[in-house]
């Protein structure tokens, strides 16, 4: 198995020395694994944790003790950066009664991109919460769906309730360039923060 | 499952720190650091395998076995205690990013537009 991706890319420069990760966050369908898949070096990858969660509304018999097991899948993609630095991209979902695996996935982070579509913005807000209580900075991208009515920063800043200093991008989840500048945007705001914050 | 002690013993291994899973990330960078598996379980040997071909992160490893990430964690510690393979920690989990580590990435995702 190993030769086969040896021939593939698959494996990272020897010279790799330092791995960092940001998240791709949002909720079902808002354009996460596309995100990831365009901008990833290695056909993006995915893996399932299994996790307990407290069930609420689960209709699962296996459930026992009000607890039932759930299985998420993170799919997350790869951009070598420089011969020492690698960019890793985890497409995760963003609902609250998956906390756990966040904590375990967003340690470490050095910051989200949450995506949001403008016919169900509100659909992001779960997940804008969550981030807030990990104390991991966002900027946010919206994504172009066709079909989707376009409308001002302004009106979807308000609509998104968000702080004067989180960044807004509308960005092509299936674009390159305009995927690439969106991640820029993110990285741009996370060193000013961290300047600030110095 | 194989019995284990209630301690659990770290080990050092060639030089490196203390080893345990907690140092390990999804994104901590992996390499195979010996090529005797003999005495390994199945899926450790599958491991090794694939982690001889080359350098990559925790994840990769769980999404190319198939395997969760907890469970990869799990395998990878116990191989990193037995001097099979060893690990470029991921970046620092300090509360604030160091801020060259930002500009090298920021200028790295600029040179690919």
């Amino acid at each position: 198995m190993a030769s086969v991706l040896a021939s593939d890319g698959v494996y990272l420069r020897d010279t790799v020395r330092t791995a960092v990760k940001l998240l791709v966050v949002g909720p079902f369908a808002i354009g996460k694994t596309t995100f990831v898949g365009t901008l990833s070096e290695i056909r993006p990858l995915r893996t399932e944790e299994t996790m307990t969660e407290a069930g609420a509304l689960v209709d699962d018999l296996a459930g026992v003790n009000g607890k039932s097991t759930t299985t998420v899948a993170l799919d997350f993609g790869r951009l070598t950066l420089t011969d020492e630095l690698v960019l890793y991209l985890f497409g995760a979902p963003g609902q609250k009664r998956f906390t756990q695996i966040w904590k375990d996935i967003a340690f470490g982070a050095l910051g989200a991109l949450v995506l949001a579509d403008t016919r169900r913005l509100e659909q992001s807000f779960e997940v804008m919460g969550l981030l807030e209580e990990l104390g991991i900075p966002y900027a946010v991208a919206v994504n172009a769906f066709d079909g989707a009515p376009a409308f001002p920063g302004a009106e979807v800043r308000d609509a998104l309730d968000l702080l004067p200093e989180t960044p807004l991008v509308f960005c092509d989840a299936r674009d390159v360039t305009s995927s690439t500048q969106a991640l820029i945007t993110l990285v741009e705001y996370l060193s000013t923060r961290n300047q600030e914050n110095a | 499952m194989r019995l284990r002690g209630l301690v659990r013993p770290y080990v050092v291994t060639g030089g490196r720190a203390h080893a345990s899973r907690n140092t390990l990330d999804a994104v901590t960078v992996v390499i195979a650091t010996r090529e005797q598996v003999a005495g390994l379980s199945p899926e450790k040997k599958r491991l090794m395998e694939l982690c001889r071909g080359g350098a990559l992160s925790v994840a990769e490893i769980a999404a190319h076995l198939s395997l969760p990430i907890s469970v990869t964690k799990v395998l990878l510690s116990d191989l990193v205690d037995s001097g099979h393979i060893a690990t470029h920690a991921a970046v620092s989990h300090a509360a604030r990013p160091d801020m060259k580590l930002l500009k090298d990435v920021l200028d790295g995702l600029r040179a690919r537009l």
